[in-house]
């Protein structure tokens, strides 16, 4: 069963239209990658689907239920969770704290002990436990990068967006990430992941979306789509697109 | 962080309340009179700190909220309401005014907030000015007097403003203590976050902006029946409107005693400089202020008074090892 679906959604910024008539769905379990070169509308269809943009045109369906003109806080709520590609920690509370706000206001605790209890259990699960009592500001990128996927499971999502949560890590960092990925997704949490690096895309997804000029331009396993032409031709331009072709024949 | 809190602070404030309260007993009329006006700043200064300091919205409302309760409390008594139910009905209207203009003015942020919400007390100061028929426009209004000898009725507004102190204090700790003032602190540090997390930062703003209406309602309604005579230019001051942030800012914006001790250090020093340089005083108040800005951004409460008593003798040792 899918749980997330987006039927012809697209969200204009005045005469640019930034998503363009996208439409997906996300089976339950699955890991999809969003990928695309930059300014293809990526992050805006992350908040189109999080209700930070509400989409100009189209639906969003999340469990069956029509969700487009959601506010942020709701999707929050449903456990339609996402991180941020800039990370959005709260600079001046500690990083319990910051994992504990979400489990009080985006989770359904029963009291704020329990929420401080399952704050805890999360940053144990993504290995920031030894840091819980640090200033959130204190933190390294990699941890801030992890801290924003703590507070994303204290919300006990269904639907994780990950936003970039790779970019600016170094290799050893990127396979700890990886590691750290799969067992979220080992949770049944279904997740969409923005990428640009095709070792994550490569070794995670199961399935690949791209995007280019806010249009869905394929969509496929992801060993097809590194070798799609059309694909490509949105990274390199056409011209390159032939010769890079060309040389893989010849090679 | 909300385990378990220090008591500290609230017994510093019954103590505080409990010696202002015993200002008439006490102290001359003089006295008593500034005692009035710490109280009266107090709960403004906390009412802002509700929406200032906690959730990082700063709001010029206050002069807005203090002047409409002056005229609802003044035209409630003119009718025939006695003087507390006045009162009262000043801090609920004001509430429910709040609750429809934190709705438009919250949508702002920032910069454009602050101005916004400047423009609250203006255009509630032109309202009354022009509704003529009601509220007698530029003429201003008389109000029942409350009965009684000047000393006791004195005695009678300070322990009504303390007692309003007291609430906007309640309001404060409450609000520090709970969910709400967990969102609000969420809200102050990153917005866009709080909404992510699951805040409903519209409901929880409002809340607030609500919260910090009331109290100052009620202290322009108490404050009218104090002086008997209310009128626009008074009662929707600019200059309170700013006085009451700075005051916050100055003790420290968003603890629970910063308010309390940026009141009563204002207060006095304004008195002070009133007295002693009349023409150049608002001049020295000013220098103040961005001096405060400058080198006390976290206000009195913040400064770490250890390092300074430490300071001292480390420099010394320092001379010593030079020498």
């Amino acid at each position: 069963m899918s749980i997330l679906e987006l039927r012809n959604v697209s969200r204009a910024f005045g005469g640019i239209k930034a998503v363009n008539d996208v439409s997906f769905t996300l089976e339950e379990g699955e890991i999809v990658a969003l990928i695309g070169p930059n300014g293809a509308g990526k992050t805006t269809l992350v908040n189109a689907i999080t209700g930070v943009h509400t989409p100009t045109a189209g639906t969003v369906i999340f469990e069956g239920q029509d969700v487009t003109k959601q506010k942020p806080f709701q999707a929050a709520r449903r456990g339609l969770a996402r991180t941020f590609q800039i990370v959005q920690p709260f600079p001046k509370m500690t990083v319990l704290e910051n994992v504990a706000a979400s489990a009080l206001f985006g989770g359904h605790p029963e009291s704020l002990a329990e929420a401080h209890d399952h704050a805890a259990r999360e940053l144990d699960f993504v290995g920031l436990g030894h840091v819980a009592q640090s200033p959130a500001s204190s933190l390294t990128l990699p941890n801030r990068k992890r801290l924003e996927l703590a507070k994303s499971l204290a919300m006990s999502p269904k639907v994780l967006l990950l936003d970039e949560v790779n970019a600016g890590l170094n290799a050893t960092e990127i396979d700890g990430a990886l590691d750290l990925i799969r067992r979220i997704a080992a949770r049944g949490v279904s997740i969409l992941i923005i990428e640009h690096l095709m070792k994550v895309v490569l070794s995670l997804s199961s399935r690949v979306l791209v995007l280019h000029h806010g249009e869905l331009i394929a969509e496929g396993p992801p060993q097809e789509m590194v070798h799609d032409r059309k694909v490509i031709e949105a990274y390199l331009g056409p011209k390159f697109a032939e010769r890079f072709q060309k040389e893989m024949a010849g090679a | 962080m909300m385990a378990k809190k220090s008591p500290w602070p609230l017994i510093a404030m019954a103590l505080w309340v409990a010696a202002l309260a015993l200002a008439p007993v006490t102290l001359g009329n003089y006295e008593v009179r500034i005692a009035i006006s710490i109280a009266m700043f107090t709960a403004l200064a906390l009412s802002w700190n509700i929406i200032g300091g906690f959730t990082g919205y700063p709001s010029f409302a206050t002069a807005a909220f203090y002047g409409i309760g002056c005229y609802v409390g003044a035209l409630a008594q003119r009718a025939g309401v006695p003087a507390a139910l006045a009162w009262l009905a000043a801090a609920a209207f004001v509430g429910g005014v709040s609750f429809v203009l934190g709705a438009i003015v919250l949508r702002l942020k920032g910069h454009y907030f602050a101005i916004g919400s400047i423009a609250l007390v203006d255009i509630s100061r032109l309202v009354v000015s022009s509704w003529g028929e009601v509220t007698g426009g530029g003429n201003g209004l008389n109000v029942p007097l409350l009965e009684g000898r000047p000393p006791e009725v004195s005695a009678l507004v300070l322990h009504v403003m303390l007692g309003i102190v007291v609430l906007a204090f309640l309001a404060n700790v409450l609000t520090d203590r709970s969910r709400l003032g967990f969102g609000l602190r969420c809200i102050e540090q990153n917005e866009d976050a709080a909404d992510m997390v699951g805040i409903d930062t519209t409901r929880y703003k409002i809340a607030a902006f609500v919260l910090s209406a009331i109290f100052p309602g009620a202290v322009g309604a108490v404050y009218a029946s104090w002086v008997g005579y209310i009128d626009p230019t008074d009662s929707f001051d600019i200059l309170t409107t700013v006085k009451v942030p700075v005051m916050a800012m100055l003790g420290g914006a968003g603890t629970l005693l910063g308010p309390v001790v940026g009141a009563v250090s204002f207060v006095l020093l304004e008195e002070l400089f009133w007295a002693n340089f009349l023409e150049w005083n608002r001049a020295i108040m000013g220098a103040i202020v961005v001096a405060l800005i400058f080198f006390l951004p976290g206000g009195i409460l913040k400064l770490d008074w250890r390092a300074i008593l430490r300071r001292q003798p480390r420099r010394k040792a320092a001379e010593r090892k030079a020498g």
